[in-house]
């Protein structure tokens, strides 16, 4: 065996090594991310926890190089994904890394989602660019079928306002699976839906690991949602990684004093004595 | 009858789909009444409808007695200052050109409410300590925020104007636990204060509890179960709500 730095490098997936990403004046930044490590390996689902305002979703789109510049900046750190320096790509190469390998479930749908064309059409846009020979309108009612909505055909003839929050989002995950990529980031994917769907959309995430060996970023507030489908956590406070590990030992046995307040703070159904 | 608001008979049509489908509710002044059910089933529709925000296909709501749909000028005004909402996406509902300081002076502004720009500012940095958000960042622009950060823009934005009902659409969706905790204790210690009602929108049930007096259940555009909370969550009589309470994600089964 190698050391355990080389390890990662050579096995995992995702390899993102002291990462720091800047808002605002070069002097006085928001130091939005603050020197942050994690990896994923292929077939691995990871969940990002963490304090509201703390640097998840910044750290996730700087995977695929998705922060709004020159505002935001990522001043430090090695991104290594399939053994690619994401850093270093250029702008023909990141954008064959977005989309269809990196895919993205973006924390507000209603925003992501272009408010000009149907659903049915941009899901299909997708497709179109990221998997020749497909064809678009089976695989579009297919996706939209497989994230739980009740009449696919009406959702993809449908422009994002004439549908509700939680249905946006769906076709927001259909949009993101239509790429077929190798890591799904999948920034709050569940928040606007019913227990039951979000439910069927779970399943269906870990349905994909099993059977494609789909690696998931997973950003989430429901603690609930983590301790059903991660295999590790990682959590975050103030821009930093304050604690990781294997799911059910951070949750069960937290060491940072942050986890154990998060932990504390878990809403129950029913209250035990 | 002292109801604050009273919703009958209520339909919502969007061309040949009847999203709302005959609802009646009642919230009297100080309670909260927990909405639930299935996305897509016409919560977000009913509850803009409640604020005559979307017209009414059918039925009627009324607010301190007075029909809503009948409100013009002046008291349409006073209407919409006493009945604020929470919207379900936070940035959607923020004005990308304004920064968010401005956005809740204004507010403050157009309903004559303050004085001057000095006791309108200082009352936007109070209601930004009372959300969790430093009022430092007053002066931000909405992109600039988290988006748990926005969503609390958005419940100090429809706080300031000291509504006497609030439609809160999923206002707590977007925030970690620990501070989704003192938010919701921020709302209960307002309606305490000063009698606000909510319609409080979730899909979180251990919140949605947390939260409600009452809990309505709607399914494919019409309520189907009401009961105080514990009833609703404990002894669930509709077979929807029998299978929302079964699919809650539990921490600690997983961890057992
Ligand atoms: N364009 C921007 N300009 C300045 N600051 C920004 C900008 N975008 C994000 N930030 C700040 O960076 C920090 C991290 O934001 P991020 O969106 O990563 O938080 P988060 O952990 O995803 O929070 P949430 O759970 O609320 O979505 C926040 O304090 C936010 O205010
Ligand atoms: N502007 C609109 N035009 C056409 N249809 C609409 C419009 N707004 C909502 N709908 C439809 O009305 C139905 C109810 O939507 P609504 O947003 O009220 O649901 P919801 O219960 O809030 O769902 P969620 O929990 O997903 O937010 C959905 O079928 C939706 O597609
Ligand atoms: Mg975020
Ligand atoms: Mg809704």
């Amino acid at each position: 065996m190698h050391d355990m730095g080389c390890a990662i490098t050579d096995k995992a997936l995702l390899d993102v090594q002291s990462l720091s990403v800047h808002f605002g004046s070069v002097s006085d930044p928001v130091r939005a991310v603050d020197g942050v490590d994690f990896h994923i390996f292929p077939g691995e689902i990871v969940a990002l926890v963490g304090e509201s305002g703390s640097g998840k979703s910044i750290s996730a789109l700087s995977l695929a190089r998705l922060i709004p510049e020159p505002a935001g900046r990522i001043v430090d750190g090695r991104i290594i994904f399939q053994g690619l320096e994401v850093l270093k790509l250029k702008s023909s190469e990141l954008r064959k890394l977005r989309g269809a390998r990196i895919a993205y479930i973006f924390q507000e749908p209603a925003t992501s989602l272009n408010p000009v064309y149907t659903v049915g059409w941009q899901i299909g846009e997708a497709i179109r660019l990221h998997r020749k020979g497909v064809k678009v309108k089976a695989e579009v009612a297919k996706l939209l079928a497989a994230v739980g909505l009740p009449d696919p055909a009406r959702a993809a003839g449908a422009y994002p306002h004439e549908l509700s929050g939680g249905m946006q989002q769906r076709a927001m995950i259909a949009m993101a699976l239509a790429c077929n990529p190798d890591l799904l980031v999948a920034d709050e994917p569940t928040t606007a839906l019913d227990v039951t769907v979000q439910k069927q959309i779970l399943d269906l995430l870990v349905e994909l690991r099993e059977k494609r060996g789909l690696s998931i970023l997973l950003i989430t507030h429901n603690l609930g949602i983590v301790a059903n489908v991660a295999d590790r956590v990682y959590v975050m406070n103030n821009g930093k990684i304050v604690e990781s590990g294997e799911t059910k030992t951070v949750l069960r046995t937290p060491q940072h004093e942050y986890t154990r307040k998060l932990l504390k703070a878990v809403p129950r159904l029913h209250k035990t004595a | 009858m002292n109801e604050l608001l009273q919703v009958e008979n209520v339909s919502v049509r969007y061309g040949a789909l009847e999203a709302v489908r005959g609802v009646s509710l009642v919230l009297a002044a100080g309670e909260t009444l927990g909405l639930v059910g299935e996305s897509g089933c016409g919560k977000s529709s009913l509850g803009r409808a409640v604020l005559a925000l979307e017209p009414v296909a059918a039925g009627r709501v009324m607010f301190d007695g007075n029909s809503v749909t009948a409100l013009k000028g002046a008291a349409l005004k006073q209407f919409r200052r006493q009945a604020q909402m929470v919207f379900q996406d936070p940035f959607g509902s923020l004005n990308p050109r304004m920064s968010v300081g401005s956005a809740i002076e204004e507010v403050l502004f157009v309903h004559g409410i303050g004085a001057s720009r000095t006791t309108r500012r200082d009352r936007a940095a109070e209601l930004f300590r009372d959300v969790g958000l430093d009022e430092n960042w007053l002066g931000r622009y909405p992109h600039e925020f988290s988006g748990g950060q926005r969503q609390r823009i958005g419940i100090a934005r429809a706080l300031a104007l000291e509504p006497k009902l609030l439609v809160a659409d999923e206002p707590v969706s977007a925030l970690d636990v620990s501070v989704q905790a003192d938010i919701i204790q921020l709302l209960k210690r307002i309606q305490r204060a000063r009698g606000l009602a909510y319609l409080f929108i979730g899909h979180d049930l251990a919140v949605v509890r947390e939260m409600s007096d009452r809990i309505a259940v709607m399914f494919k555009g019409e309520i189907v179960e009401t009961g105080t909370s514990d009833q609703v969550c404990d002894n669930p009589q509709h077979s929807y709500t029998q299978k929302l309470l079964s699919a809650v994600p539990d921490i600690d089964k997983a961890l057992a």
